[in-house]
């Protein structure tokens, strides 16, 4: 996994509450057996006038001009600004890797979805939650402000805007560490290898059902 | 001290835990085609074994197609759901793993065979790249949605990293009107705390209204916990858990039987365990259920209307519902009784088991869908479903109504096969989720229970399946 420790970019806001990964996402785009080239498809019935399948080339798509992360100004974009309940739905791990091929790294909303807040951490995104209030004035600068750009330091757990306010933001530490330090968790987890034989045998034992 | 049911399921199987962050052993690991393909590649890439094979219960569900299938995987005619299915297969194979493949008997949704095999017993830890793993929940275990990199980590290393959750109690008391079913007490509870009212939670349902559900009936509360934010729902165990799991193929045995359902009986909170929240529902106010909009939050008692822009707490929803509004073709204060439906969906992990079948059939039987209606289908939850249903007759009641009657799978819950509404086409859905695009770009989908979806079927519009 790559490591997370700083980001300085252009924030896009996406100004709506309970945005699912069925939005994220489309399921047409799930029978990929791989992992990457969700990007041109990420949002894509919002994104695209026409309907979307597997295969298609995106370029030559019709835009949907009204999309706000079609305007010019969001190109390039890789702080992705929402609202609350963002990722709900289903657990498809394609949403966070479609928005990672699409080139955003953060996203700030007042709360995420549990899986989808989950699975950002595993591709080296950073999900950082601040308060409502907090998002709303993010919301009302960015769009009074073309070009806005946000400094995220996840050492400091700090969000600075240009006029040098500085939000700082929870991190569970564990999650941090294998951020910064670009941990693989099932290497790490290997290593806890002989506490969970003994586990398994303590488990075996009392509930050897489970087992048969 | 006090413990809720789920520090009992939680505590039991931590392997280690520093800072609060905790390895939990994971019992039993059910996977399917679409979240499974990368897992089992990144396996491979490491050179990793599979921890404990015959801790996984595979199946393909969400690409299979639900009308002919005699021509095995190689009739798909999407190449690429085709792949997927065959990489199922073919990993399956590789790793020595359990699958019920697409054209044997017991192939299914994966939610529904998990418990129809006894694969989900009381106690275990259960869990699959998929987000309503939950349902599973129902038979006081601890049963939660992952990803795909959680799925590859379980395959290695048979744990998940964890955090503990905070604990909901929900508390539904009463006796449910006639009519009234698990599906309307779920939409109820989501209407009431929101779809991210159990962000953060483990959702325990209780009380005499639950209590009094059949295990059919809490699967299908439990399946939609996550609709509610909560990655985990769950209902202590009692002599309806123990009655269901009883003779089940994975189930355990002759004198594993009475240690196991010593144990099993203890999978209830205890008195006076404290949770982090509360919330109570009165059974007789629950009435039947139809969402209106875009989100499962935004629903309403079939005698309701479409909620007018007033009454939305603040800018965002207000905004939210404006779209919902745009989407779904409907305006302020429409009556839901006077919403015209073009398609009927039965079927889904939330309601497909053969309880909901024969409660729809029931409503249909010697009955006709109304000429506006283009499609009503069924698509029972597993061959075994449908070969009980065939068995009951209840596939000739709906055949003479005029409903389609499939073969088992995922189908128009999210229309990853060829089942999918057309731009525009309304819907009536015993599914879990009416997102937009979710059955199908365009489609707008009213989710509901299984009575209402035929009550709705034969009517032409939404109706009190009561009124009938």
């Amino acid at each position: 996994m790559q490591a997370f420790t700083q980001l300085k970019g252009l924030v896009a806001p996406l100004d709506r509450a309970n945005v699912d990964t069925d939005a994220i996402i489309p399921k047409q785009f799930l029978k990929s057996i791989k992992r990457s080239g969700f990007g041109p498809n990420a949002f894509d019935e919002w994104r695209y006038l026409d309907r979307g399948e597997p295969g298609m080339d995106n370029s030559k798509r019709p835009l949907n001009k009204d999309f706000v992360l079609n305007q010019q100004r969001y190109q390039g974009a890789s702080i992705l600004l929402a609202r609350e309940n963002f990722g709900c739905g289903s657990s498809r791990e394609h949403a966070p890797w479609a928005l990672e091929d699409y080139g955003f790294k953060v996203i700030i909303a007042p709360s995420f979805a549990d899986i989808f807040f989950n699975n950002c951490f595993k591709n080296g995104m950073l999900p950082i939650v601040l308060s409502a209030e907090i998002v709303d004035a993010l919301f009302k600068q960015v769009a009074a402000n073309e070009g806005y750009v946000l400094n995220v330091d996840l050492t400091a757990q700090t969000v600075t805007t240009p006029s040098g306010e500085i939000y700082p933001f929870e991190v569970d530490a564990f999650r941090k560490h294998c951020l910064l330090n670009g941990l693989d968790d099932i290497g790490l987890t290997m290593q806890q290898q002989e506490k969970i034989k003994a586990f398994e045998t303590r488990h075996r034992q009392a509930q050897p059902w489970l087992f048969a | 001290m006090a413990k809720t049911l789920y520090d009992k399921l939680f505590d039991s199987h931590v392997v280690t835990e520093e800072n609060g962050t905790a390895l939990i052993y994971i019992d039993r690991h059910l996977v399917h085609e679409v979240t499974s393909p990368q897992a089992f590649e990144g396996l491979k890439l490491a050179g990793r074994k599979l921890w404990r094979i015959n801790s996984v219960l595979a199946v393909p569900d969400h690409n299979v197609p639900t009308t002919d299938r005699s021509s095995g995987v190689a009739g798909i005619v999407d190449p690429i759901s085709r792949l997927q299915v065959e990489t199922l297969d073919e990993n399956c194979a590789d790793f020595g793993l359990t699958e019920f493949k697409m054209n044997d008997l017991r192939q299914g949704i994966v939610h529904v065979i998990g418990p129809e095999q006894g694969a989900t017993l009381p106690g275990m830890t259960v869990v699959c790249g998929d987000s309503h793993t939950s349902t599973h929940g129902a038979f006081g275990a601890l049963a939660h949605g992952i990803g795909t990199s959680e799925v590859e980590h379980v395959m290695a290393t048979q744990c998940l990293v964890q955090k503990k959750s905070k604990a909901m109690l929900v508390n539904v008391e009463g006796e449910l009107h006639k009519g009234v079913t698990a599906k309307d007490v779920a939409l109820a509870i989501i209407g009431k705390i929101g779809t991210a009212g159990g962000t953060g939670y483990a959702i325990e349902f209780a009380g005499s209204a639950i209590r009094g559900l059949s295990m059919e009936g809490r699967m299908t509360l439990c399946n939609m916990a996550i609709e509610a934010g909560a990655r985990a729902g769950m209902v202590a165990v009692d002599q309806i858990t123990i009655d269901y799991v009883k003779g089940r193929p994975f189930a355990p045995k002759a004198q594993q039987w009475d240690a196991a359902v010593t144990y099993w009986n203890t999978l209830h909170s205890d008195e006076g365990a404290e949770f982090d929240a509360t919330v109570t529902l009165k059974a007789e106010e629950i009435q039947p259920q139809v969402t209106w909009g875009t989100s499962p939050e935004m629903v309403v008692g079939i005698d309701g209307k479409v909620p007018s822009l007033d009454m939305a707490k603040n800018d965002v929803q207000r905004g939210d519902w404006e779209r919902a509004y745009a989407y779904m073709g409907l305006t302020a204060n429409t009556a839901i009784t006077d919403i015209a439906i073009d398609k009927v969906f039965i079927g889904s992990c939330t309601n497909s088991r053969i309880e909901d079948l024969r409660a729809a059939a029931a409503v249909a039987r010697g009955k006709h869908i109304a000429p506006n209606v283009k499609l009503a289908m069924v698509v029972p939850g597993s061959g075994l479903v449908k070969a009980q249903a065939e068995q009951e007759g209840l596939d000739k009641i709906f055949k003479e109504a005029g409903f389609e009657w499939r073969e088992p799978g995922c189908s128009m819950c999210l229309a990853m096969n060829a089942d999918k509404l057309e731009p525009g086409e309304r819907c009536a859905s015993t599914s879990n989720r009416n997102f937009e695009g979710r059955q199908g770009q365009g489609g707008r989908t009213h989710l509901v229970s299984p009575e209402m979806a035929a009550a709705a079927a034969v009517a032409g519009h939404f109706v009190d399946v009561r009124t009938l």
